[in-house]
């Protein structure tokens, strides 16, 4: 390494080169392509240059056959060309870097950063309350995004997002970028909500959820849950109550026991009756059994109705997991005594647990190509779009499919498990830098007005010391003639 | 890390050192000895002006720098410092373009040739020649296009601005200037955005140049971080006061023209066109 710093309070010294120049936390030194970071020398991603106003190439040569590789084709030429030239320690210059368009010897483009516009959506597979919808989501203090609609058997987060990276205050801006970038390149953050819990998110990992790492997600509601196993339940115990913070379903009630003739137990439980044999707001949201406050489950159930109970009735409560279940039988006063449970019916509880799926938190990443992205592949950004949306050209993120947002502009989500491990850098504006790639044939990238005159064959890109992965499973290669919807004969 | 140099694709030259970067470009049966003569020319540049980086650092009319690129900085900025603070560091990305571009020139055969230093571009055009530039704002939109003639005495291009992460004490998002040299088209792209302003305008934040860039020449002054929304009367009125500045460096022959840019709002300052009795005065 030949960058060797010096600290100096909360500043370090580069002397990548003889400018020597101190630079700040967060900040990048006069060149743009070292920065501090958390008190570290860091080389910023080549495809920073991007954020200079740089070229993206396009995945070309449709002619030449895919070799298994994502090839980022458009970091070794963005790196090659690091021309995207700035002198911010010098004096206020902008980003420029010149390009060659037919009838014009130079553009000069003044640009800032790409997907400054962007942030993540986060699935979180859990039942468990971490806040109310709407409630401010923090990293380190700073608001970064907030709870958004629940999913079936999952939490929702929004992060992110302009407002945040650039509308609020400068630590606000920085650690919404370092959350996302950390995110993105499937490291773990610990996320605070508002009025809820402490999340500890990692693509691709189970949530840690104020301490307790989530194991499964829910097989259903447990309305859902009494209709998957009423049949099973049935021939071994007199009622089942599926603890729920949405729904929480009692089989003697249900359709489900109704049907299968179920006789009316007179256990009762908490909360507001929704249809017959299911109940809202047993308890407050929480994280304790299917997502409810709820640690002892005794605790939803009013005393039995004595004109229809009957001691010695067996009672099994449950959660949407079947993580947490109890068992018990009513005594002489109809009060529910913990009793040993029967193999039958524990293996029923075995099987709602088998039948929910490993929880994990999933993380999208999503951002807009801006026009200063899109002029970087042609010079009428417009016709680029266009070209997308007639799906002539293939977007994809670090070689994984891209999902294209409908409407205007090119908005895009991918995930990041798909895509190549670090793939995504930032730069201190802040925003991130992810790679992006759009893929066409030769004649409808000169069609769209297109640098022709850059297109480079692929075997001039690949040097020996470049990255090589593998592609993701299950995505088709974006140059597929399937990603594309050609005229016939076309 | 030493000085680099590459063949970018359109038989462009790439040279960078540390934070300069150069695209550089030529046309005439010189090429190839241009390329050679530029490279050489770069290699020991970048140390040159380091071993001055305090004076230069320094305001404006103080001790006379001995490098030839840093006499290129100091005498852009000396004909600005009454009206303005200014330091030789804004006009270094013209004065290493101007100075490249020099040696270029020196080794001959060249019908044209560019030296574009970060947006800031050094011309040369031979009789007849002309040179065409695309002006493109921060969304990539093209905002116009200028055609410079050989005889048209304009040796550089600049723009400066808000855009990237730089520091300006203005809120312009781009001034383009036509100047003799890219030297003095630096200094005045400059100094021009950093009067397009509203001065204790609450949508513009503000911080410590030294803050951002600890060893910013700017020092504690403040430069502009964000701006809020702005009306179109106030995107007016901070166009007209850049206008203003440019005007007046146009009347004292320091510039030939300026276009300036803020919110999809323009002001263009054209270059005076010369009379054939002036063009054979």
């Amino acid at each position: 390494m030949t960058e060797r710093t010096e600290r100096m309070a909360d500043k370090i010294r580069c002397d990548a080169c003889p400018v020597l120049c101190y630079i700040a936390e967060g900040r990048a030194g006069a060149c743009d392509r070292y920065a501090n970071h958390g008190g570290a020398l860091v080389r910023l991603d080549p495809l920073t240059v991007i954020e200079a106003g740089g070229e993206t190439v396009p995945f070309l040569a449709t002619e030449e056959e895919w070799d298994g590789d994502i090839l980022r084709a458009n970091r070794p030429f963005i790196t090659a060309v690091g021309a995207g030239t700035t002198y911010p320690d010098y004096k206020p210059a902008p980003f420029i870097v010149s390009q060659e368009v037919e009838g014009v010897d130079m553009v000069t483009v003044v640009t800032e950063g790409i997907f400054s516009y962007c942030g993540v959506k986060v699935k979180i597979d859990t039942d468990r309350h971490i806040g109310d919808e709407r409630a401010i989501v923090r990293a380190e203090g700073e608001p970064i995004g907030h709870v958004m609609t629940s999913e079936y058997g999952s939490k929702m987060l929004s992060l992110g997002g302009v407002e945040h990276l650039t509308g609020g205050t400068k630590a606000e801006g920085r650690v919404t970028c370092d959350a996302l970038l950390r995110l993105c390149n499937r490291e773990a953050v610990e996320l605070t909500v508002d009025g809820g819990a402490t999340v500890v998110v990692q693509a691709g990992q189970a949530p840690v959820i104020n301490g307790v790492q989530e194991k499964l997600m829910r097989v259903g509601c447990g309305s859902a849950a009494i209709g998957m196993f009423a049949t099973q339940w049935a021939p071994h115990v007199d009622e089942v109550i599926v603890v729920d913070d949405h729904i929480t379903g009692v089989l003697s009630e249900h359709q489900a026991g109704r049907m299968l003739d179920i006789p009316h137990t007179g256990i009762r439980v908490t909360g507001r009756k929704s249809t017959p044999g299911r109940y809202f707001q047993v308890a407050h949201p929480g994280t304790g059994w299917g997502g409810t406050d709820v640690e002892d489950p005794l605790t939803i159930l009013k005393p039995a109705d004595p004109k229809v109970a009957w001691p010695g009735l067996r009672l099994l409560m449950v959660s949407t997991t079947g993580e947490q279940w109890a068992y018990y039988i009513l005594d002489e006063n109809l009060v529910p005594k913990p009793a040993e449970i029967t193999p039958p019916l524990l293996a029923s509880v075995e099987r709602v647990a088998e039948n929910c799926e490993p929880s994990v938190c999933s993380v999208l990443f999503m951002g807009g190509a801006g026009g200063s992205l899109r002029a970087g592949v042609t010079e009428n950004p417009v016709k680029l779009t266009r070209s997308v949306k007639e799906a002539l050209t293939h977007v994809s993120c670090g070689g994984a499919r891209a999902y294209v947002w409908p409407g205007g502009g090119i908005t895009v989500m991918a995930d990041v498990m798909d895509m190549p491990t670090n793939s995504f850098g930032y730069v201190p504006t802040p925003a991130l830098v992810a790679p992006i790639e759009f893929t066409m044939r030769r004649s409808d990238y000169a069609a769209l007005g297109g640098h022709v005159d850059r297109v480079v064959s692929a075997s001039d890109v690949v040097k020996p010391g470049i990255r090589r992965v593998g592609p993701a499973p299950r995505h088709p290669d974006p140059r597929h003639a399937g990603n594309f919807d050609w005229p016939k004969g076309g | 890390m030493p000085a680099v140099a590459a063949r970018l694709p359109g038989d462009r030259l790439h040279l960078q050192h540390g934070p300069i970067d150069l695209v550089i470009g030529a046309d005439g049966p010189g090429r190839e000895a241009a390329f050679a003569a530029a490279a050489r020319r770069f290699a020991p540049l970048l140390d040159e002006l380091v071993a001055e980086l305090p004076l230069l650092r320094s305001p404006a009319g103080g001790v006379r720098p001995v490098g030839p690129v840093a006499i290129r900085m100091a005498d852009a900025v000396q004909t600005h410092c009454r009206r303005h603070f200014v330091t030789p560091m804004a006009a270094v990305a013209g004065a290493v373009a101007d100075e490249v571009l020099a040696s270029m020139v020196a080794s001959g055969g060249l019908m044209r040739a560019y030296v574009n230093d970060g947006g800031d571009i050094a011309i040369h055009l031979a009789p007849g020649q002309a040179y065409r530039s695309g002006v493109a704002g921060l969304d990539a939109t093209a905002l116009g296009a200028v055609t410079i003639r050989a005889g048209d005495g304009i040796g550089g291009i600049a723009t400066s601005g808000r855009g990237g992460r730089s520091q300006s004490f203005g809120i312009a998002d781009s001034v383009t200037v036509l100047a003799a040299t890219a030297a003095a088209a630096d200094a005045a792209a400059t100094l021009v955005a950093n009067s397009v302003d509203l001065p204790g305008h609450p949508a513009v934040s503000r911080t410590p140049a030294r803050l951002l860039q600890p060893d910013s020449d700017l020092g504690d002054r403040p430069v502009t971080v964000s701006v809020g929304p702005l009306s179109s009367d106030e995107t007016a009125a901070a166009l007209e006061r850049g206008l203003a500045e440019a005007r007046a460096m146009q009347a004292a022959g320091l510039i030939a023209g300026a276009a300036l840019f803020l919110r999809g709002a323009a002001r263009v300052l054209a270059p005076v066109p010369k009379t054939e009795a002036l063009c054979h005065a």
